[in-house]
């Protein structure tokens, strides 16, 4: 028999965040991560821990600067609108190099958009939507089990690096069910890591944040972030490549190469030969692993649910090396597997 | 040889660079009075707003973390929540606190968050220039309201110790002035009364000071003293306005 | 094996629940599962309907255009999705609310069941999407009714585990008293 509970992914999620050790969630509704929200509403009280509906993404995130630079591990969800009014918060985190975990449930846009799942915030992650310069670590996780794991992961990450980090799902993430392998309980992670504040008792006071003012101290710190970030780029780059032997390779992420998964079946069948590279940390971006498994390839098709984003990566990567192909669904659609595998066999004449 | 006055434990020993006649040295030297005298600076953690307090950090002997603008009441919030056993505050000018940050600083108070809140009201945005702020006076003169601020375009300033007083959850809100030192000693008392109502696990806590701005004012210190008591204080009555304790009124 | 399935109804039918129960069986058994429901404004009153995919190995997509198997509670559903279901697919009606009357594919094999009439005799409306699973296990081999049994202390919330043996008896009906239309 097994161990697995069938869960929907919202509440997968932040059931594997309250075994990471989480000290306080804060978050507001948006559809298609409420049942996140909701989940947490009941467990984190029922544990002792803290949990506040806030008046707004801004406010949420606010509190999740506020409690993340004591050093607590803690986090907020929410989706693409909401997610945008975060960003603003979210440069000061990075800025001021505290940890924490945002999940972002994407859903269509621009604007209000749909409720469908979406692609569409790819960029908004990737490069930052905040003002300045900095990056985060981005996690795309394609399947329940993998966002659980994930999201388990990043908590340890985000306090290794002192850097925020993502797991970027979409609406079908969010609200599929599928069995899963939960990880263990770990107790509540409340210390200060010897960095946070926790008042100068016995030590000289401590300062988080993100200004800094003297001559070239702000240079020197957005260069100290790239450093950081190199780091990060070397040890913490996560991709999936599914087979050795293909002439199509499809580059997708998330949902999208779920569903190339089964195109990619379909096209065996067919006697087609074509494999999956899936980027699962989109930044940092595997680029060199990408221009590798590129080289096999006759030719690279790029699928994602938006009007090409991570594209722009992949063209980075190949280098014209094959030529690189598009096929796109945004507005909080999907595409299905024989969508893709009808464009592999244009694309193959 | 006695000490019979010196810089409060709380406060660093770096000279401010307010400007001549401002009152936020003041302020910032009755907050780190208030924590030596309750023994909270070990558990204090600040939150900076965006404006003249910013450089906080540099002048208190705390942990102290720097809010986005407006925002500090919901880092305070976060804090709080997440280490119940730290002493939390934030000190924010008007601008932050009753504009941008309107929203952050009624849900903080109205959910009743365990923190103590020090309201800096000099009516103008100080650090970028001496703009109208949601307390400028009506008629009073600033860069972005150069013949006077006009009620019927600019609306009407907030009285935010009386609106903080109006909410339920909320167990203290005063307004008091840094303009004399007799109303300097007043304005001590009530800012220590807001931490010991933190440190006696209360509520909310908010104190509105009404402060001079010299430089943007375009007035000597003395005039700009002369403003907030004439002025300022008719528009703003000084008092308690709630007092869960059922205090002085 | 593969199991591709659209159930779709009203909202309030239980069209969701009965797609769980079948994910629950799937992850009792140690199968990949995927439940994925239509979510958001359309719970209100509209149309509901999950997909359930269910494979011993590795599920690609949770979202299935050409489903190989159906289970549908009402008319708008019934328009919807017959054009839908691929050459062979196997497709349960609740003929309370479908007409069968409307079946034109040939190539797909829809089976009825009177599974508001054959819950409401039972005594609980409620249960006439277990009527429907009942059907769909008959039809489809997938699990035995055994299997289905035994899964529902855990498809079930708490609160409604005295509703346990009637849900058992709607499961029965349902496998036995499957036909076929077409």
């Amino acid at each position: 028999m097994s161990k697995k509970v069938l869960m929907k992914g919202n509440e997968a999620i932040a059931e594997a965040s309250i075994r990471a050790g989480l000290a306080g969630y804060f978050g507001y509704p948006i559809t298609p991560q409420n049942e996140f929200t909701s989940y947490m509403s009941y467990h984190m009280p029922a544990k002792g821990r803290a949990f506040v509906q806030a008046e707004s993404e801004v406010a949420a995130i606010n509190m999740v600067y506020g409690a993340a630079a004591t050093g607590c591990r803690v986090m907020t969800s929410s989706s693409s609108p909401g997610i945008a009014l975060m960003q603003e918060a979210i440069s000061y985190m990075c800025g001021a190099e505290v940890p924490a975990v945002i999940v972002n449930i994407m859903r269509g846009g621009p604007g209000l958009g749909n409720i469908g799942p979406s692609q569409g915030d790819y960029n908004q992650a990737t490069r930052g939507g905040g003002n300045g310069d900095y990056k985060m670590i981005v996690y795309a996780p394609s399947t329940v089990q993998e966002a659980v794991d994930l999201t388990y992961n990043a908590f340890d990450v985000a306090d290794k690096y002192k850097i925020p980090v993502f797991i970027l799902g979409d609406g079908a993430l969010g609200q599929m069910a599928e069995p899963v392998l939960l990880p263990e309980e770990k107790p509540e992670m409340k210390g200060d890591q010897g960095w946070g504040l926790s008042g100068a008792k016995g030590r000289d006071p401590r300062a988080v944040m993100s200004l800094r003012l003297a001559e070239g101290e702000l240079r020197k710190h957005n260069w100290d972030l790239v450093s950081k970030f190199e780091k990060i780029t070397e040890a913490e780059t996560k991709y999936e490549l599914t087979d050795t032997d293909y002439d199509v390779l499809i580059a997708a992420f998330g949902t999208s190469a779920r569903v190339a998964k089964t195109a990619i079946r379909q096209l065996k069948e067919q006697g087609i030969k074509a494999a999956l590279f899936r980027p699962i940390t989109i930044c940092p971006f595997p680029y060199a692993a990408l221009a590798e498994a590129a080289k096999k390839a006759k030719k690279v098709l790029v699928a994602e649910m938006n009007t090409g984003q991570m594209l722009f990566d992949v063209k980075v990567a190949v280098e014209g090396a094959v030529p690189v192909e598009f096929m796109g669904c945004p507005g909080g659609e999907s595409f299905s597997p024989e969508e893709i595998t009808a464009k592999i066999k244009e694309m193959q004449g | 040889m006695s000490i019979v006055f010196q810089k409060p434990e709380s406060l660093t020993e770096k000279t401010t660079i307010f400007c001549p006649g401002c009152s936020h040295g003041i302020i910032h030297r009755l907050v780190g009075e208030a924590l030596d005298e309750l023994e909270l600076r070990e558990t204090a953690v600040g939150v900076a707003p965006v404006g003249c307090a910013v450089l906080l950090y540099e002048y208190f002997r705390t942990d102290i973390v720097e809010a986005p603008h407006g925002r500090a009441p919901a880092l305070a919030t976060g804090i709080k929540r997440v280490r119940p056993d730290l002493t939390v505050f934030s000190y924010q000018g008007d601008g932050d606190l009753a504009s941008i940050g309107m929203g952050e600083i009624m849900h903080a108070a109205n959910r009743g968050e365990m923190i103590t809140v020090i309201f800096v009201n000099n009516a103008n945005y100080g650090m970028t220039g001496g703009q109208m702020a949601p307390t400028t006076l009506p008629g009073q003169r600033t860069t972005t309201t150069p013949t006077g601020r006009d009620c019927a375009a600019h609306g009407s300033p907030f009285r935010m110790a009386e609106i903080m007083g109006a909410l339920e959850p909320v167990v203290y809100s005063a307004r008091v002035s840094a303009a004399t030192p007799a109303k300097i000693m007043k304005a001590k008392r009530a800012i220590k009364k807001a931490f010991q109502n933190q440190k006696d696990k209360k509520g909310f806590s908010f104190v509105e000071v009404l402060s001079t701005c010299p430089t943007n004012w375009g007035m000597t210190p003395l005039d700009a003293v002369q403003f907030v008591e004439k002025d300022m204080e008719a528009y703003y009555p000084l008092g308690v306005f709630k007092d869960a304790d059922g205090g002085d009124k | 094996m593969i199991f591709e399935s659209v159930m779709a109804g009203f909202g309030g039918q239980g069209i969701l629940s009965a797609g769980m129960m079948l994910a629950h069986i799937a992850s009792h058994k140690g199968l990949n599962v995927t439940w994925f429901p239509s979510y958001g404004a359309e719970q209100r009153g509209g149309t509901a309907n999950c997909t359930v995919v269910i494979s011993d190995l590795e599920i690609g997509s949770p979202i299935v255009t050409a489903p190989a198997y159906g289970l549908i509670m009402n008319m708008p559903s019934f328009n919807k999705f017959q054009p839908r279901f691929r050459k062979g697919a196997k497709a349960v009606l609740d003929t309370t609310l479908v007409d069968p009357s409307a079946v034109t594919r040939t190539d797909v094999e829809f089976y009825g069941l009177s599974a508001g009439d054959i819950a409401r005799d039972l005594g609980n409306v409620k249960v006439a999407n277990m009527v429907m699973i009942g059907g769909l296990l008959a039809v489809s081999g997938l699990f035995t009714l055994d299997e289905a049994v035994i899964e529902l202390p855990n498809a079930l919330s708490k609160k409604h585990h005295d509703l346990i043996p009637l849900n058992e008896q709607a499961l029965s009906k349902g496998f036995s008293e499957i036909k076929k239309i077409n």
